[in-house]
């Protein structure tokens, strides 16, 4: 557990506890990620400003932290560009059809303690731990 | 006004996200890998955001209205049904295979990988693709989980 960071881990859990209960308490809205950006795709919907503002704000905080001398990690993604595309395909299709991803079920919908969400992060976790067991320990041998 | 109160949430939240580490792939994986040098840091991030959403969710509840908008938007959905463990297997291969999800992944634009902009470009299309295919099927029992009426 060389790359175990409690401290930073916790401080900015925090941070993301007390975000997406401030967009309860302000707005009334839940912060589910998948949830928010989906509803800026489609024509249907007429709420795209605070899902927009919500959005920008996340793409503002690395700039912000950069601009004050924070040292940003840029994203190591090796895979290839078919996994990529596959990666996001299936991160797209699949927060729709559940409903939510690792904020609005994992944080919000446990937070609530709704069964549904935490019976969809039981399975999204192990399907996760069973993919990445089979590409580093099953393929890269 | 609550335009103002979501561009300052989604501020923290990607904070949250920068600081605990969960913007780099390399750490949400090292978390996901349980046989290799496995880095619990994620579980910590989820219990410190649990340790404040539960008793705030709870006070929120209780309190009713909110500062800014007519009524909290709770989700209704409770059943555990075909498209939840369907979805979640899905999104959790996705999420295995780069190590991103989609906070992380949007919150990465800012550093203008190529990689990640074709996964939220890819990401944005599994959305899309996902609502044209439900309104194709014609299947009144299944309730349409339109992009407002979600879990989160």
């Amino acid at each position: 557990m060389a790359n175990f960071t409690p401290v930073s881990a916790a401080i900015g859990g925090v941070l993301i506890g007390l975000s997406s209960l401030l967009l309860m308490l302000l707005t009334g809205r839940i912060a589910g990620i998948s949830g928010i950006f989906a509803g800026l795709l489609g024509p249907g919907t007429n709420d795209k400003g605070w899902r927009a503002a919500f959005v920008a704000g996340l793409i503002l905080a690395p700039l912000v932290a950069g601009a004050v001398g924070y040292a940003v990690p840029s994203p190591q993604m090796p895979a290839s560009w078919g996994v990529v595309i596959a990666a996001g395909l299936l991160v797209g299709g699949g927060t729709r059809l559940a409903g939510g991803c690792t904020s609005g079920h994992g944080i919000c919908g446990i937070a609530r303690l709704s069964v549904r969400s935490m019976t969809a992060t039981a399975i999204f976790m192990v399907a996760a731990l069973v993919v990445v067991a089979f590409t580093r320990h099953v393929l890269a041998g | 006004m609550p335009i103002i109160a979501s561009l300052f949430c989604g501020l923290i939240f990607g904070s949250g996200l920068l600081i605990s580490g969960m913007v780099r792939t390399e750490k949400v994986l090292g978390f996901l890998d349980i046989f290799g040098a496995w880095d619990p840091s994620l579980a910590v991030v989820m219990m410190a955001a649990l340790a404040v959403a539960v008793p705030g969710f709870a006070w929120a509840k209780r309190r009713g209205r909110p500062l800014l908008a007519a009524k909290c938007d709770w989700p209704t959905k409770t059943g555990i049904d075909r498209p939840l463990v369907v979805g979640s297997v899905m999104f959790g291969a996705g999420w295995g295979l780069v190590g991103l999800c989609p906070g992380p992944a949007l919150e990465n634009l800012a550093t203008l990988s190529p990689r990640v902009i074709a996964f939220v470009a890819a990401m944005a299309g599994g959305m899309v693709l996902r609502d044209l295919w439900q309104k194709r099927s014609p299947q009144p029992r299944n309730q349409a989980t339109l992009a407002t009426a979600a879990d989160g």
